[in-house]
């Protein structure tokens, strides 16, 4: 015990320049020369086996002695989500990827011990089919402005001296001892930086009312219930660069003098939550939370809460109730959260990646952060970008950057050929935009203008096979089963709105279901109670707007030009091409095609559940689809 | 100076009374003053003759909740040239607010949510009271059977005034309903058979049963369902 205080007493930093001394004694004990080799534990390569990579890398330096001069960093994500598990060998950072156990023995013999290349784990840019060796000159990252994302790749998060080795907490150091919270919400307000949770709310003005918010408690909070289908940054940040989240919490609690801080993580993230909570114990042990932060005699301490298993927790009210130990339903927001929040206390909520901006922007200044971005939204944003598109993964990315950019150049296009149709932003609540506005500069302001939204950095991606009722469909289901049911337009209007969606794509659908549908989206945006009711009509009306003619053609023709919709479409063989290969007759679950070997084969129709089997597996188009 | 209206008529001007918080505001293009620290549905419910709004969720007896949303208004921050809608049960009276109550989109949009609820009720009397003032003939979606509009009045007075919480809103979205709280088959000894449930329900939905206690509306929960499934359950483990 008596040790163990010891201990703590040891690591504590007591003022900044024992905060700077810990700094350089970490540093000096660093050869940046020396092997590191960071395997990406973020929880998308996790799920392609990153953990079976490490496990694979310790056995192996272990047997071959290597523990001194090969250095083993399990990173947070690295972003290039599709080609998980990502290896990268530093210092030269030669870039692996898809790597697999077995490879581990060759990647230390060959690349770490022998300094040779593994052609067979590069990267092919399918572009050019050329073998790249370095990650910064994979096009993927290449384009990319790394920022509040910059560290996820090179530190391990659980260890808090990698985030103080990169500079960490010297943003605190610098808020608390030469700034004044007046000149550090200053500060904010110049940057011009833009609430990352969605609503992108100017974040000083908000801090700046919640400081001017009369009340002795004042509380900040983390928004990190992120649930949007397709969207997953936030919890990337949260796993790969928790202190960068935390610091950024402590400096807003000391520019609003406030004492206590919770970051609300969705329970479903459970890599988030333990590296959160490690985090907040190292910040603590270090004396960089807890009383008398780095001598300065401010006091903040942070709290974990996992959330409720809500979508529409995120939503800042019902977030607050949640935390309050409620039912997590929003309640209106005449009055602003920042004067009447948590417990009708004034309370400071940011999205994770709205904090994890603000340790850059005290370090680097307002003017060097306002210099990226467009006029109304600056800084970098973090978009998901996942669907149909060749490089799943995160990118971040500076505001204003094209749609056409971002999806082709660093998303590398669409997979299989296949024609661009929409891409839907925003989250369930976004808008499809089409392909006439794939030069459309992204911020905030662009989004809005095209009906669909920023939100929180979702962007799926879909190809010409994708029915753009069904796609309504999907996110109006969606919405419907997350809406809280307390106000009428909400929990009666999306259930009406999915009433006709499906009526439509079963071919029932009526020529006036499409104004039903906009006179609800006018119910839903003029009387919801909370956001998610006010935006929910977005597919529908951006579709509806863009992909007008599929309406008509589900509707009048009773047809499915995509060929998503299962009451809308035949199967049918085609005498002529069919080889009669079998190989139709073998996918087909229900035993629905009979014919014999190079005679060509015929489908029953009764049978038939419209599965697609025998369409995906034809070899010579003799599947039809109608 | 503030104005004063009698029966929403004649006008007359008043100097404001010393030390009362005295907000001015103009409701339907009537300068009226109010005490502050009200709603709008509060202060117009206290001036006769001025503006229309109806409520449903809404009971003096209750914290405002925001629910039913029919007593939304158009109301104007700057002066009356940039209007947005908000519940006049939930949104406080400001100085210099610019109110329309009855405005033709306040009508459109409240005739949307009659609409909805008449789809959900059809034979509740107040709803269609409601559905003929504002023109629903036939509502255009399937018809439900329900009586409960789910305004949370009986959960709130049961929790607020008489501090049982006997009864609770439990699931959500579509299946939200009132039931006894964690869906248990029965009301608890929580419950004293005092009647308030039933006496603020909007819509008779609720109703005092012969063994004193309040019959709820009807709960979809299929608990003949679920007990089945528990027995299979305790049968796989055992």
């Amino acid at each position: 015990m008596v040790e163990q205080v010891r201990k703590l007493l040891e690591k504590r930093v007591e003022s900044v320049a024992e905060l700077e001394n810990l700094r350089q004694s970490i540093l000096g004990k660093r050869d940046s020369s020396r092997t590191c080799i960071s395997v990406c534990g973020g929880t998308a390569c996790r799920a392609s086996g990153a953990e079976a990579v490490v496990d694979a890398f310790i056995d192996e330096i272990e047997r071959r002695e290597l523990q001194i001069t090969v250095e083993l960093k399990e990173t947070g994500c690295h972003g290039f989500c599709e080609r998980g598990p990502v290896v990268v060998i530093r210092p030269k950072r030669i870039f692996y990827q898809r790597v697999k156990p077995e490879d581990i023995p060759e990647i230390i013999s060959e690349t770490v011990l022998g300094g040779n290349i593994i052609e067979r784990l590069l990267y092919v840019d399918p572009a050019t089919n050329e073998r790249i060796t370095y990650e910064p000159d994979v096009p993927f990252y290449k384009k990319q402005t790394r920022t509040i994302f910059s560290a996820n790749g090179e530190i391990d998060p659980t260890d808090i001296e990698d985030y103080i080795a990169m500079g960490g907490y010297s943003a605190l150091s610098k808020a608390l001892v030469q700034m004044s919270p007046e000149e550090i919400i200053e500060e904010v307000k110049k940057s011009g930086l833009r609430g990352r949770g969605g609503g992108g709310f100017p974040t000083g003005r908000k801090w700046q009312s919640c400081r001017d918010a009369e009340g002795d408690v004042k509380y900040v909070i983390c928004n990190a219930d992120e649930g949007d289908p397709g969207a997953y940054q936030d919890r990337s940040l949260l796993e790969g660069n928790p202190h960068s989240v935390v610091e950024g919490m402590i400096i807003g609690a000391y520019a609003i003098g406030s004492h206590k801080g919770y970051i609300y993580v969705r329970n479903e993230y459970p890599l988030a939550v333990r590296h959160a909570r490690i985090a907040i114990e190292q910040a603590m042990d270090y004396g960089l939370l807890g009383e008398d932060i780095l001598g300065s005699g401010f006091d903040f301490t942070v709290t974990i809460n996992k959330g409720g298993g809500a979508f529409v927790c995120g939503e800042s009210s019902a977030l607050m109730a949640s935390l309050e130990g409620k039912i997590g339903e929003p309640r209106a927001k005449y009055i602003h959260m920042s004067e009447k929040g948590l417990w009708d206390n004034p309370s400071l909520l940011n999205n994770v990646k709205t904090w994890a901006n603000v340790p850059l922007i005290i370090n680097k200044g307002a003017e060097w952060y306002s210099q990226i971005g467009t006029a109304g939204s600056k800084g970098t944003m973090i978009f998901s970008l996942v669907g149909n598109i060749n490089n799943t993964g995160l990118v971040e990315v500076p505001m204003g950057i094209t749609l056409r950019e971002m999806i082709y150049d660093i998303g590398g296009g669409i997979p299989n050929g296949k024609k661009f149709k929409a891409v839907q932003t925003g989250g369930p609540s976004g808008g499809c935009i089409p392909e006439q506005y794939l030069d459309t500069p992204v911020d905030f302001d662009e989004l809005t203008k095209l009906g669909s939204m920023m939100g929180s950095g979702g962007m799926i991606v879909m190809d010409e096979d994708t029915c753009m009722v069904d796609v309504a469909r999907y996110f109006i289901e969606f919405l419907k089963g997350e809406s809280c049911g307390k106000c009428t337009p909400c929990r009666e209007g999306l259930n009406r709105m999915s009433e006709i969606l499906n009526r439509i794509t079963q071919g029932k659908g009526k020529q006036e279901d499409l104004d039903t549908l906009e006179d609800l989206a006018g119910i839903l945006s003029g009387g919801a109670l909370c956001a998610l009711g006010q935006t929910a009509a977005n597919p529908v009306l951006s579709t509806l707007h863009y992909f007008r003619d599929e309406y008509v053609a589900h509707i009048d023709e009773k047809k499915c030009p995509a060929g998503i919709c299962r009451e809308l479409i035949q199967y049918s063989i085609d005498p002529e091409k069919c080889e009669g290969c079998l190989r139709c007759l073998r996918a087909c679950p229900t035993g629905a095609i009979s014919g014999e070997k190079r005679k060509p084969h015929t489908l029953n129709q009764d049978m038939c559940i419209k599965c697609g089997a025998c369409y995906d597996v034809c070899k010579f188009n003799a599947v039809i689809r109608q | 100076m503030a104005k004063v209206w009698i029966n929403g008529k004649t006008c007359v001007e008043v100097r404001d009374a010393e030390g009362v918080n005295a907000v001015h505001l103009t409701v339907d293009d009537k300068d009226i003053a109010v005490s502050g620290g009200q709603t709008i549905l509060e202060a117009v419910a206290r001036m006769p003759g001025i503006g229309n709004i109806p409520a449903l969720c809404h009971h003096p007896a209750v914290k405002p909740y925001g629910a039913c949303r029919i007593c939304t208004v158009e109301v104007s921050e700057d002066g009356g040239s940039k209007f947005r809608f908000v519940a006049a049960c939930l949104y406080p009276v400001k100085e210099g607010l610019v109110v329309k109550t009855n405005t033709e989109r306040v009508r459109k949009l409240r005739k949307g949510i009659i609409e909805l609820l008449l789809a959900r009720c059809p034979n509740v009397k107040r709803i269609q009271e409601l559905a003929e003032e504002y023109g629903v003939e036939k509502p255009r979606f399937v018809l439900g059977d329900q009586d409960c509009i789910l305004c949370g009045l009986c959960v709130r007075a049961c929790q607020e005034i008489i501090g049982k919480s006997a009864i609770s809103l439990v699931n959500r979205g579509i299946y939200r309903e009132v039931a006894a709280p964690f869906y248990a088959y029965e009301l608890s000894e929580d419950c004293i058979g005092c009647g308030d449930c039933a006496f603020v329900c909007p819509t008779g939905a609720i109703e005092m049963g012969p063994d004193g206690k309040p019959v709820l509306p009807k709960v979809k929960i299929p608990y003949a369902e679920i007990e089945a499934m528990m027995k299979k359950e305790a049968v796989a483990t055992s």
